[in-house]
């Protein structure tokens, strides 16, 4: 069975001086690395899907505009949402691997060094 | 009981004797899953235990849960009706209900696994003053939670007329009943870990379900989907199916209520109460990230599936046969099953549709008794000063009475639009919860005032727009009929309520007098991103 951890109650009262923490350079280059990857792609997403609804919803003799056969350039764009879904998904899964994972395992095991009794679960204490 | 009328119209032989065999297989479906939970059970002990699981599941398994809790009777049925008979614009749908998980995998999910123990209040409240947000927090879920689950039952009722035979209201009640019993039963039982395999199963069964027939379609039309879209066109006699516009493409008015739809599909899903408490059964912040993108690759191929099945049921069926059949345009796609695979396949995609319902109907249920036991029994009217084995014993009789609610709201919700009450749960979700999240995930001086504003401001608007548009009153299709307080002409409130719900947290913000605790909002972004003490200790 999985040992069961997670965070304490908000509300303790934190030993641990995490304003400190939020200062270390190397948080600051995880928090960077994080938001510099999330923020852009969120935007550039919901611009991409807005255009495509607006597309949809006012341009319809444009998006009825024949490519091949009876498919047309609607079809072809909202399959392109499923493309640009799927793209970003892996464009992240694999950044967040390679950028993300291990500095964020860095700063946990440091923080579980300096603080184990805040970090890790007492044996049977919730067993 | 009455004749079965749909597969009249096509077999006269086997009208009587397949709504046994869409029950004997459905019966089947609720006795491997009856078992599963019970076996389930036996180490459901803690109340992490309840609520999440133990956090035992895997990302893949978590994935497919979330797939199962998220791809209603709405998104099968309802999705493949809205392309048989309204082309494109149904398809439209399918894209904001996969695209809206992109703000879950890259905002959200990790984040929140990192930050919360059991309930999205948790995360909330964890820099704010406790007492307030969880209050809002925990009265926005039973709001969402309880509109999806309206959705669901009365979907229940529909569909069994559609299935079963059963026409007569009293007939559909008990249905409803059953449903009700059963999810109750699941959720009481088996708890987290119990739902999750009745959701797993469920997702399999649908998918695969879903993509035989997508197989069997494209076969038919040599697997070329221009000659699918051209049959399309030729029953339908409309050659516009293929074109967007159909239904949303009315007046300008029409074209404003699909953006608006648009804004509150994308930007609810992440705010669902049900669908982020799925994130804390899994061990790591890492495993939440595994469980989205098996979500966004299995819902993907689901709605790739929809578009298929959509256009297949207009090309074989018709758009003049499915409305004429019980049920309506939800009838799209047993349909097709039927034009397919006879009764058999009928049945089967029958028992799936049920089974669908009874999967996300438990995932509701068990959502909203966590938040009212933990959030607002444990931490607010006890203090805290509950032990956890006490907590799950509130949470078992909230299961209880949130199930009989449901029963009741259910047989009074018959008849009404099932995609308009799920597109209401998502407008209020997105109003509601959705700005309070990301400020308290990513904006520093956000605060107790910010969230409470937002909150009830994004909830009150979003319901306040919803009393006054024409679903509820002013035309043929409203619930309310021979009166009209439609003063807001849109359908969907989300263009108005979402965009306030986050002005309001901001505004809230900067007016507020008293300043948070600078320590917690460290302590969440230090926790948030490393996922320190949310994990197992790292070996040393």
């Amino acid at each position: 069975m999985a040992t069961e951890s997670s965070p304490p109650e908000a509300g303790t009262a934190a030993p641990v001086d995490f304003i400190a923490y939020q200062q270390n350079p190397q948080f600051k280059e995880l928090r960077k690395r994080h938001r510099s990857f999330v923020f852009p792609m969120a935007v550039f997403f919901l611009l991409w899907y807005f255009l495509y609804v607006l597309l949809a919803s006012y341009a319809t003799d444009f998006m009825s505009t024949p490519v091949w056969g009876n498919i047309n350039l609607g079809l072809i764009l909202g399959l392109a949402q499923f493309v640009t879904t799927f793209a970003i998904t892996m464009g992240y899964v694999t950044y967040a691997n390679r950028k993300l994972d291990p500095i964020a395992a860095d700063i946990r095991h440091e923080l579980e060094v300096t603080a184990p009794e805040i970090f890790t679960e007492q044996p049977g204490a919730k067993k | 009981m009455m004749p079965l009328s749909l597969p009249m119209q096509t077999v006269e032989s086997t009208q009587v004797g397949e709504p046994w065999l869409n029950m004997t297989i459905f019966g089947l479906f609720v006795a491997v899953t009856l078992v599963i939970v019970l076996r389930a059970s036996r180490n459901t002990k803690t109340a992490a235990d309840y609520y999440a699981a133990g956090r035992s599941f895997s990302g893949p398994q978590n994935g497919t849960a979330i797939a199962g809790d998220y791809l209603s009777a709405a998104s099968f049925l309802g999705i493949v009706g809205a392309i048989a008979i309204n082309g494109y614009d149904g398809f439209l749908y399918s894209i904001g209900f996969l695209v809206a998980w992109l703000v879950a995998l890259l905002l959200v999910a990790e984040l929140l696994r990192n930050t919360g123990k059991f309930t999205m209040a948790d995360v909330l409240s964890f820099r704010l003053r406790q007492r307030p947000v969880r209050i809002a927090a925990a009265i926005t879920t039973l709001a969402v939670c309880f509109f999806y689950l309206l959705a669901q039952m009365a979907g229940a009722g529909g569909l069994v007329s559609l299935l079963l035979g059963i026409n007569d209201r009293l007939g559909q009640s008990l249905v409803i009943t059953v449903v009700g019993g059963l999810m109750i039963l699941y959720v009481l039982i088996g708890g987290m870990k119990g739902t999750t395999w009745v959701q797993i199963i469920k997702a399999v069964m649908l998918i695969a379900g879903a993509f035989v027939m997508t197989i069997w379609v494209l076969a038919i039309h040599g697997f070329n989907l221009s000659t699918l879209l051209g049959a399309a066109m030729e029953t339908a006699g409309n050659p516009e199916i293929i074109n967007p516009g159909l239904q949303y493409g009315i007046s300008s008015t029409s074209q404003l209520d699909f953006v608006s739809l648009a804004l509150a599909l994308v930007l609810g899903t992440a705010a669902l109460p049900h669908v982020l408490m799925r994130f804390y059964t899994v061990p790591t912040a890492k495993e939440a990230r595994r469980s989205v993108v098996w979500a966004i690759w299995l819902i993907g191929a689901f709605y790739l599936f929809t578009l298929v099945l959509g256009y297949g049921a207009g090309a074989l069926i018709g758009a003049d046969r499915i409305t004429a059949a019980p049920g309506g345009v939800n009838a799209a796609a047993p349909l097709l099953a039927f034009e397919l695979g006879g009764p058999i396949l009928l049945g089967i995609i029958s028992a799936v549709a049920f089974a669908t319902i009874l999967a996300v109907v438990a995932g509701l249920t068990i959502t909203a008794a966590a938040s009212f036991a933990h959030d607002i029994y444990a931490n607010v009217i006890r203090k805290g000063n509950l032990d956890p084995d006490g907590e799950v014993k509130v949470a078992r009789r909230t299961v209880v009475v949130i199930g009989i609610l449901s029963i009741i709201g259910g047989i009074g919700a018959q008849g009404q639009n099932i995609a308009f009450l799920v597109a209401l749960a998502f407008a209020v979700a997105a109003s509601a919860n959705l700005p309070t999240i990301l400020y308290s995930l990513f904006w520093k001086r956000f605060n107790t005032q910010g969230a409470i504003w937002s909150m009830y401001g994004g909830l009150g608007s979003a319901l306040l727009l919803i009393a006054f548009s024409p679903v509820v009153s002013g035309k043929e299709t409203s619930m309310i009929q021979g009166a009209d307080f439609a003063l807001f002409p849109l359908n969907n409130p989300g263009i108005v309520s979402i965009p306030l719900a986050f002005f309001l947290g901001w505004l809230g913000s900067v007016l507020a007098k008293t300043t948070e605790d600078p320590q917690k909002q460290a302590e969440m972004e230090v926790r948030s991103l490393t996922g320190v003490g949310a994990e197992k200790a790292t070996e040393h």
